[in-house]
């Protein structure tokens, strides 16, 4: 338990996959104008990585090593992301509507999405078991979530304020994303001081 | 548009990163040293180049529909190549990129100019694309790296400069550095080119980025195309 906890918070706050990792950026930054595009975005994020990652974890495991065949893991591993944002959004379409036009439009964007296929690379190598793996997609799509809706936030402040003209748009953006990961720094050993 | 225009368009006027604002994540995350940023540029311009001129050779055969699938594996084979290549030859470089070789694939530079660019051009027109894009992107890392680098750490390239007279302000190479000072990039790239009297693009979403077409740009309207 206390390791999948040290695995959860490590995921979310220390090694953020946007705040620290730079994984992501480009929907960090597009699609976190609105709090609810950045919620919806988010929550596909999520259910890709955590299933993806179940999927790579397994496929690494138990076909790629005992033929020796870890050289094609870039290859496999982006096939079978897109493969199956693909089929994800067939599926929805079809028998769960509802939640296809909550999520669909994020779907396609996810393919690109340099965070999905970080997180199932990432796992393979930090050697992590199956369950570990699930649960770090888990922490590292919470976190994405988690940078997102704060971000929205400071974003909606940023509109109102006079920014010289140079600056206005992504660059006074970018420099806010900055202050955002200056404090997430602060996060830095909070695992060792809950369970050291 | 002349195959020379095609090359020099890559390294200013649509600057892959500063114009175009596209592969933000091995720009942040790589130009912590300005060496670390050559590596990614040389890796990443290689795969253009490569995946470019294969992409523009089949570009009558590969049918429309599945177009994209197809581009991601011929990008996926030669960051393959690069990957095996750059763990036997230097593995340091390995070690100081480590996660982001693999993620070259979905950088989007990549696919974008895949995109708009190899099907619909030659095999020279596009390899000098590819170059010139590539070039523009590493050119921007080196900058962004050294700029870090001596700040941050007081050196470039591993040598020693300020050092030794000003304290290095670490916070550069760190993390909120990378965002700050591309923010920095990009804004001062904005001045310049509105002096020149170009348009300049305040505007960032996913609906006006440029590979906005092969993700479906999160717009709701052109999604439901069909």
């Amino acid at each position: 338990m206390k390791e999948i906890l040290i695995i959860l918070i490590n995921a979310i706050l220390i090694e953020n996959f946007v705040l620290a990792k730079f994984l992501g950026i480009c929907p960090f930054l597009g699609v976190s104008k609105k709090l609810d595009s950045a919620v919806g975005m988010s929550g596909a994020v999520i259910f890709v990585m955590v299933i993806s990652s179940a999927i790579t974890h397994a496929i690494y495991t138990y076909l790629l090593v005992p033929n020796g065949l870890e050289y094609l893991q870039t290859i496999i591993f982006i096939l079978i992301i897109a493969t199956f944002v693909q089929i994800v959004e067939i599926v929805l379409k079809k028998y769960v509507p509802a939640l296809h036009s909550a999520l669909g439009v994020y779907l396609p964007l996810i393919t690109t999405n340099c965070a999905v296929l970080g997180v199932t690379v990432l796992n393979i190598d930090k050697g992590f078991g199956f369950f570990e793996a699930v649960i770090n997609s888990l922490g590292a799509g919470l976190g994405f979530m988690l940078a997102l809706v704060l971000f929205a936030g400071v974003r909606s402040r940023l509109e109102d304020s006079k920014i010289p003209k140079s600056f206005q748009g992504l660059p006074i953006t970018l420099i806010a994303a900055s202050l955002v990961s200056l404090s997430f720094m602060g996060f830095a050993g909070v695992v060792e001081g809950l369970f050291g | 548009m002349s195959k020379m225009q095609a090359f020099l368009n890559g390294i200013w006027k649509e600057n892959p990163v500063l114009v175009l604002v596209l592969g933000t994540c091995p720009t942040l995350a790589l130009t912590s040293q300005a060496i670390n940023g050559i590596g990614m540029g040389l890796a990443a311009t290689f795969v253009l180049v490569g995946s470019n001129v294969v992409i523009s050779m089949l570009r009558n055969i590969i049918p429309e529909d599945v177009r994209l699938p197809a581009y991601i594996v011929i990008i996926a084979s030669f960051v393959t190549i690069v990957q095996q290549v750059i763990k036997a030859y230097s593995p340091s470089l390995d070690q100081a990129l480590g996660l982001y070789i693999p993620l070259i694939v979905v950088n989007c530079i990549i696919l974008a100019r895949a995109e708009m660019f190899a099907n619909k051009n030659g095999v020279v027109a596009s390899a000098l694309d590819g170059l010139g894009m590539g070039i523009g992107f590493t050119l921007v890392l080196l900058v962004m790296g050294s700029i870090r680098e001596l700040i941050g750490a007081g050196t470039v390239f591993g040598i020693t400069i300020t050092a030794n007279m000003i304290d290095p302000m670490t916070i550069l190479i760190m993390t909120p550095g990378g965002f700050f000072v591309f923010g920095c990039l990009i804004a001062l790239a904005n001045k310049i080119n509105s002096r020149k009297g170009k348009k300049v693009k305040t505007d960032f979403s996913c609906e006006t980025c440029p590979s906005a077409e092969i993700c479906g740009g999160g717009n709701t309207s052109s999604e439901e195309a069909e």
